[in-house]
């Protein structure tokens, strides 16, 4: 689409019309009101270690796991589907990599091997989910929610009902390192998104995924194998759930049974629904789920910066949420386009809105 | 009969859409009493005059008339209280309710502690009656319904609501014979009743048999208002199209014979069958042959070609290509054996509506090669290039979704799907269904072109003259059973066909009369 774009006003005219644009102006009015409070809020300063520091890092670190799960929800739900599993993937990655890091020594070579013990048991979580959804033909929201409270179950059976906790440099870098400045988290959560971004549209599964959530029985008829390709899609957001969850352990190092990934399937919904993609399936975007994951990562903290009272916090959260919502409404929007046509040419006209 | 006064007069409508002028100064009279069809094409801008009519589109310009007083239609509400009635080709009814909730919804009964069900019911019952569906139980769940009767009850329903001007849209596209006669005793008895009808239909043989008046369409003009009798149908299809019907006639001819296509089939199946869909059959498709399914809606032919393309998988039987031994479970296994399958209900499991025509065009080419090994953007664009002028695709441009697109245009983006898999078998299932004329002819022809240049074409239709012109061979299937294999050419006519079907069903009447009806030309 933006192949078409001529020149930079082009390209703005192009981003406007994009879902996701609503996202991006509410990132600055956020950033705006936190500026208000705080006039040095947006100061990045270079730390002792030659890192960037400032609350705008802080919000990219907090974005990194949000934007994992927002990319693997956002290619599930273009399938029609919906995965409310990763939140528990993500503890249950945690637990296993805490319980395997407790007893090994503080080495590279253990880090990575607790990041690839991550990768296979999230990875065997998406293929239940995707059996579940493809072979037994149940729907998506049942499959994943069996996995989602059997999941965070299964991550205390491993842990022993403790919050394990465990040393590893290695792992910690992940979370709490910085390359170039800025942190690793940020920069392997794009990578990854970036990645996925590319595997999605240079191959032809961004279309076959499209055509699933579009019309199932049309893509079969058109030779689409569903069954393999829901598995391979509930499998990549299990993996990257899993990638999610060392990024939410490793900052602490300790695994938290009851609250890790506590609830953020639903910050990965918002967040592509947030991003353009409807939750009915079909034409997805995946840059959109990363404003939307930015967005929800700048909320987090502004409620907390602007001292919202933690009880009324899921209120704020709401209210933002819901005033977006309606922005990126394509019947609201056409309501006011037509009451500021009607009030400058026809007062007299009543607005027609297609039933 | 004395010319009344029109209950709707519109006058010089038009609307535009970006960057078309979908009507222009168009007219339509309908008088109360009569059943007024409007012709044209696809494309012609009968959905859009339909839509200004409901209320749905706002007119930029012109005058509808309601009985004389001129109105303002601001949506279906608006136009519903003005007695305007619409029966849409997909009926728009709540299945898990009743037969008669469905009828009253909206005008319950009433009595002192809130809805009366039984006096609803018993209401229900006496408008089903009124227009001859006495047999049907009001409190019988809808969805036990086919889905012609489900129509029936839906316009039952434009009863209830007092209407005055009843509107369906293409409402016979999906019946057999006795139910369209079904749908038509109701017309006439509402028409009788003093309702003005407006209908669309692709059916020539029906908008003769039921219609009063006619009103011609074509690009979006007025071409002219007729009285039925008036206007012989090669007139109405020249006036349809816009140009000489020599064309049409041409093909109405028989084609010839093919060469006999070499002995060794390149398909062949034997009994394979499937419970409830099709008793055992054998079949062999060869190369350069169009093979014809014939028989009444039901008989089976849409169930055999599924169970071909592994659609459906087939409980017993055995398929060899090419001499080998082959087995086809799955549309993918199929594709990749190069036999395509486009299937009957092309809204549903045809085109995928929200996609690009260029990505419904490649989409089967692009599943057979897997998602990993992306069709370049080269390869794509030459595909859209062949198939969109091929077929000449309108409008041509690949980028429009397909939704936008009239059903015939649909239909052609479907069948360049199918042919740029490059198959060596391909089963059209009702490939000119609910298309207008001009877009049946080329779909038609392209057909045979197909054939005679090698392909393997397995051709179904409820037109039995169709089915005659287009096929060498001719396979005969009734109530889920092949009946009877006939070699095409001179000796065979849609009236030998229906002997065949007639003859097997000695003893069963109501055959009978179906097959009457659809051969009644």
């Amino acid at each position: 689409m933006s192949a078409n774009a001529h020149g930079p006003s082009e390209a703005l005219k192009g981003l406007v019309r994009r879902q996701y644009f609503w996202g991006i102006v509410a990132i600055a009015l956020l950033l705006l009101v936190n500026l208000i409070k705080d006039p040095g809020y947006l100061a990045v300063s270079i730390g002792s270690s030659g890192n960037l520091v400032g609350n705008v890092i802080d919000i990219l670190r907090a974005a990194a796991p949000i934007i994992l799960i927002a990319v693997g929800m956002c290619l599930v739900v273009a399938t029609g589907g919906i995965d409310l599993s990763v939140g528990s993937v993500m503890v249950v990655a945690g637990a296993v990599s805490m319980e395997f890091l407790k007893g090994a020594p503080d080495t590279v070579g253990s880090g990575l091997a607790a990041i690839g013990l991550v990768v296979v048991v999230s990875a065997a979580l998406g293929a239940v989910n995707g059996a579940l959804v493809s072979v037994v033909g149940l729907q998506p929201f049942i499959s994943t929610l069996v996995i989602m409270l059997a999941g965070r179950g299964l991550a205390k059976v491993i842990t022993g009902g403790q919050n394990t906790s465990a040393t590893n440099e290695t792992f910690r870098w992940i979370a709490n390192g910085y390359v170039l400045g800025l942190p690793v988290v940020f920069l392997l959560a794009l990578l990854l998104a970036v990645a996925m971004g590319l595997l999605v549209r240079r191959s032809a599964l961004g279309l076959m995924l499209e055509a699933i959530g579009m019309d199932a029985k049309a893509a079969r008829l058109a030779g689409v194998n569903r069954r393999a390709l829901l598995f391979t899609v509930y499998i990549l957001g299990g993996v990257l759930a899993g990638f999610a969850g060392v990024f939410a352990t490793a900052s602490v190092m300790t695994v938290d049974v009851s609250r890790t990934g506590y609830q953020l399937e639903l910050d990965a919904i918002l967040a592509v629904v947030i991003g353009g993609t409807s939750l009915a399936g079909g034409k997805f975007n995946i840059t959109g789920a990363v404003v939307g994951a930015i967005l929800i990562a700048t909320l987090d903290k502004t409620v907390v910066f602007l001292g919202v009272s933690s009880s009324a916090t899921p209120a704020f959260k709401a209210v933002v949420i819901v005033v977006l919502c309606l922005l990126q409404s394509e019947r609201v929007r056409r309501m006011f386009r037509q009451r500021r046509a009607a009030g400058a040419a026809r007062p007299a006209e009543r607005e027609v809105v297609a039933a | 009969m004395p010319e009344s006064l029109p209950i709707v007069e519109m006058a010089g409508i038009s609307i535009s859409f970006p960057g078309v002028k979908a009507l222009d100064a168009v007219g339509l009279r309908l008088f109360p009493g009569e059943v007024h069809t409007l012709m044209g094409e696809n494309g012609a801008g009968k959905s859009t005059l339909i839509k200004a009519l409901t209320g749905v589109y706002k007119i930029d310009e012109g005058e509808i008339r309601i009985a004389g007083e001129p109105r303002r239609l601001s949506g279906t509400a608006d136009a519903q209280s003005a007695g305007i009635s619409t029966v849409y080709q997909e009926v728009n009814l709540c299945a898990n309710l009743t037969i008669g909730e469905n009828v009253m919804l909206g005008h319950e009964v009433r009595g002192a502690a809130g809805i009366n069900w039984r006096a609803t019911h018993r209401a229900a019952g006496a408008t089903l009656e009124k227009l001859g569906l006495g047999h049907l139980n009001p409190k019988q769940p809808l969805a036990t319904l086919p889905l012609a009767v489900q129509q029936l009850v839906a316009i039952s329903r434009s009863m209830v609501a007092k209407c005055k001007v009843l509107i369906l849209d293409e409402p016979t596209s999906s019946l057999d014979a006795n139910e369209v006669e079904q749908l038509f005793t109701v017309m006439r008895g509402l028409r009788d009743q003093g309702v003005a009808i407006l209908f669309v239909s692709h059916f020539l043989d029906q908008v003769y048999a039921i219609s009063d008046r006619l009103t011609v369409l074509r690009n979006g003009r007025f071409e002219g208002e007729y009285r039925t009798h008036e206007l012989d149908r090669a007139q109405l299809i020249s006036k349809m199209i816009g140009k000489d019907i020599a064309a049409l006639k041409s093909l109405g001819a028989k084609a010839s014979r093919r060469a006999r296509p070499d002995a060794e089939p390149l398909y062949s199946a034997k009994g394979i069958s499937r419970k409830g869909a099709i008793d055992e059959v054998d079949i062999d498709l060869h190369r350069g042959e169009v093979v014809g399914l014939a028989g009444l809606l039901g008989s089976g032919r849409t169930e055999l070609a599924r169970l071909i393309y592994g659609a459906d998988r087939p409980d017993t039987g055995e398929v060899t290509m090419n001499g080998e031994k082959a087995e086809i479970s799955t549309p993918a296994k199929a594709l990749a054996r190069r036999i395509a399958f486009s299937s009957e209900n092309r809204r549903d499991e045809g085109i995928v509506r929200d996609l690009s025509v260029r990505e419904n065009l490649v989409l089967a080419v692009q599943a057979r090669r897997g998602w990993a090994r992306p069709l370049p953007r080269r390869e794509q664009d030459a595909i859209v290039e062949k198939y969109m002028s091929a077929l000449g695709v309108r409008p041509a441009d690949p980028e429009r979704p397909v939704r936008l697109l009239s059903g015939g245009n649909q239909q052609k983006v479907l069948l360049g799907r199918w042919l740029a898999t490059e198959p060596d078998i391909l089963i059209l299932d009702e490939p000119t269904r609910g298309i207008d004329v001009g877009a049946k002819a080329e779909i038609q022809e392209y057909v045979s072109v197909l054939a005679d240049e090698g392909l393997s074409v397995l051709f179904i239709s409820s037109e039995i003259e169709e089915v005659v012109r287009q096929s060498d061979r001719i396979i005969v299937l009734k109530d889920h059973r092949k009946i009877a294999e006939l070699e095409g050419g001179q000796g065979v006519s849609a009236e030998s066909i229906v002997t065949v079907i007639a003859e097997d069903g000695l003893g069963d009447p109501s055959a009978d009369a179906a097959v009457r009806e659809e051969v009644t030309t």
